[in-house]
């Protein structure tokens, strides 16, 4: 434990407020339970998701670039983002302005005609939820501060695809002991077994969940999280854990619609990483949003003495 | 474009996954090499499809001892790409590796099964993809920059 990133900017993006809002409320919760003060980005904008990025990969660029801006000028050189896609935006924007120069220069464009500061790579750092927590407090500050063990909750992490990859984006990972892996991520494992689960072995743990496919193809989409689901299943997990609200809300989706549209039935409970360690801390289900989640995990939990 | 790569038994590569995934421990047992060689040809196969279906004509060299690993190489170049499953592709020759190494039956049927289930994701992201193509890009993570790399030749 580094002891950095006890105060850092907040980014929650869109997802958050929407189909996402357990994890805003669960990533709160956690954060004021361990003392790590969060601020939320002042009039923040989307990050460019999958839609801008795939029309105007260059305008998703300033887009994120202008939320980096926004940290800075609020004089925070770290920004959180719990949502993989914003993560993901975040850094390929830092990317793309420290190694392109037309980016560079459409972002210095917009900014001027927007009339705001223009933002340079290098100023602000942009962390996962995953990155804050393991640093922020680490597994041996989990450890004494534990309520609620997980002990007997056998979980899969999953950590969909976007917490990853391109590799390049990312420099700060594959850098040996303490760094995240790009090919068997475990920040979300260590983090969660500290907390007394026990971590399954899950090799599909970065597969796609089909989000891309979820309108224009939505039985691929669903085949895709079934698999998800019945191979979490077959490593004897009780729980998946997830870190994206796009993943975690198409496993909740598909896996009800796999029931409806293909007859196959799945139990394996679907819960956000802040959600497992809010109540290790002694949060309440209600306090950590588990009301909120498609999935229907309370008799689970209350099984375990969670609830 | 939808391509469906069918068996000689007639059976598609999904088919013939859930069926191992549903034989008994014994049974996966007794042909437990053959079987992770199958699981390997079945993720080979998907990759070619999805290269020949590009354009390009699918390696026969190895990367690390499989062509698995070579042909995702191969297709995570350019544009579209299937860089997104990396993972899966060697989750899957990791599988293969256990399997021939298993110390107990049970470790190789647990083995075979989950296999088949990474396979079993290969397979259905790689066809996804193809009945998708015409509707663009796939893999929403990293179009951008693999159009950069693409462009000055990185991999």
């Amino acid at each position: 434990m580094s002891g950095k990133y006890k105060r850092v900017a907040y980014y929650p993006g869109c997802a958050l407020e929407g189909t996402g809002h357990a994890y805003n409320r669960s990533t709160k919760a956690l954060g004021k339970a361990l003392q790590l003060d969060i601020v939320e980005l002042k009039n923040w904008n989307c990050c460019g998701a999958m839609e801008v990025k795939n029309v105007d990969p260059k305008l998703q660029t300033y887009l994120s670039a202008r939320n980096l801006s926004i940290a800075e000028d609020m004089g925070f050189d770290t920004v959180m983002a719990p949502c993989n896609g914003c993560y993901h935006n975040l850094k390929k924007a830092e990317y793309d302005l420290a190694n392109d120069q037309a980016s560079r220069e459409v972002n210095q464009r917009l900014s001027s005609k927007a009339g705001h500061k223009t933002y340079e790579a290098g100023k602000v750092e942009t962390i996962h939820a995953l990155d804050w927590i393991k640093q922020a407090i680490g597994e041996e500050g989990l450890k004494t501060r534990v309520k609620n063990s997980l002990k007997g909750l056998k979980i899969a992490n999953y950590y969909g695809c976007m917490y990853t990859r391109p590799r390049h984006i990312f420099p700060e990972k594959d850098q040996g002991p303490g760094s995240e892996s790009t090919s068997k991520p475990h920040f979300m494992d260590d983090l969660l077994a500290a907390a007394g689960a026990e971590n399954v072995e899950y090799p599909l743990k970065t597969a796609c969940c089909g989000g891309a496919h979820t309108l224009s193809d939505s039985d691929t989409s669903t085949k895709l999280v079934l698999n998800l689901l019945t191979t979490a299943e077959a490593c004897g997990a009780d729980v998946i854990a997830t870190e994206c609200p796009t993943c975690h809300t198409g496993l909740e989706m598909h896996q009800a619609r796999a029931e409806k549209v293909f007859g196959k039935k799945t139990s394996v409970r679907i819960l956000y990483f802040t959600q497992l360690l809010g109540m290790a801390l002694g949060l309440s289900a209600r306090k950590v949003g588990v009301h909120e989640n498609l999935s229907e995990s309370r008799d689970l939990l209350r099984d375990r003495g969670l609830l | 474009m939808a391509v469906t790569i069918r068996r000689r038994d007639e059976s598609t590569p999904a088919e013939r996954l859930d069926a191992i995934i549903a034989l008994p421990d014994a049974a996966l047992v007794a042909a437990a090499t053959d079987l992770a060689g199958e699981l390997l040809a079945i993720g080979e196969a998907a990759l070619t499809s999805w290269l020949a279906a590009k354009g390009a004509t699918p390696t026969k060299a190895e990367v690390e001892g499989f062509r698995l690993l070579a042909l995702h190489r191969q297709g995570a170049r350019g544009d579209p790409s299937f860089n997104a499953c990396r993972e899966t592709c060697r989750e899957l020759a990791y599988h293969y590796n256990c399997v021939r190494q298993a110390s107990d039956e049970a470790e190789a049927a647990r083995r075979i099964r989950l296999g088949a289930m990474v396979a079993r994701h290969l397979v259905l992201f790689v066809d996804g993809k193809l009945e998708i193509a015409g509707l663009g890009e796939f893999c929403c993570s990293s179009r951008p920059l693999r159009l950069r790399d693409a462009a000055t030749g990185q991999s």
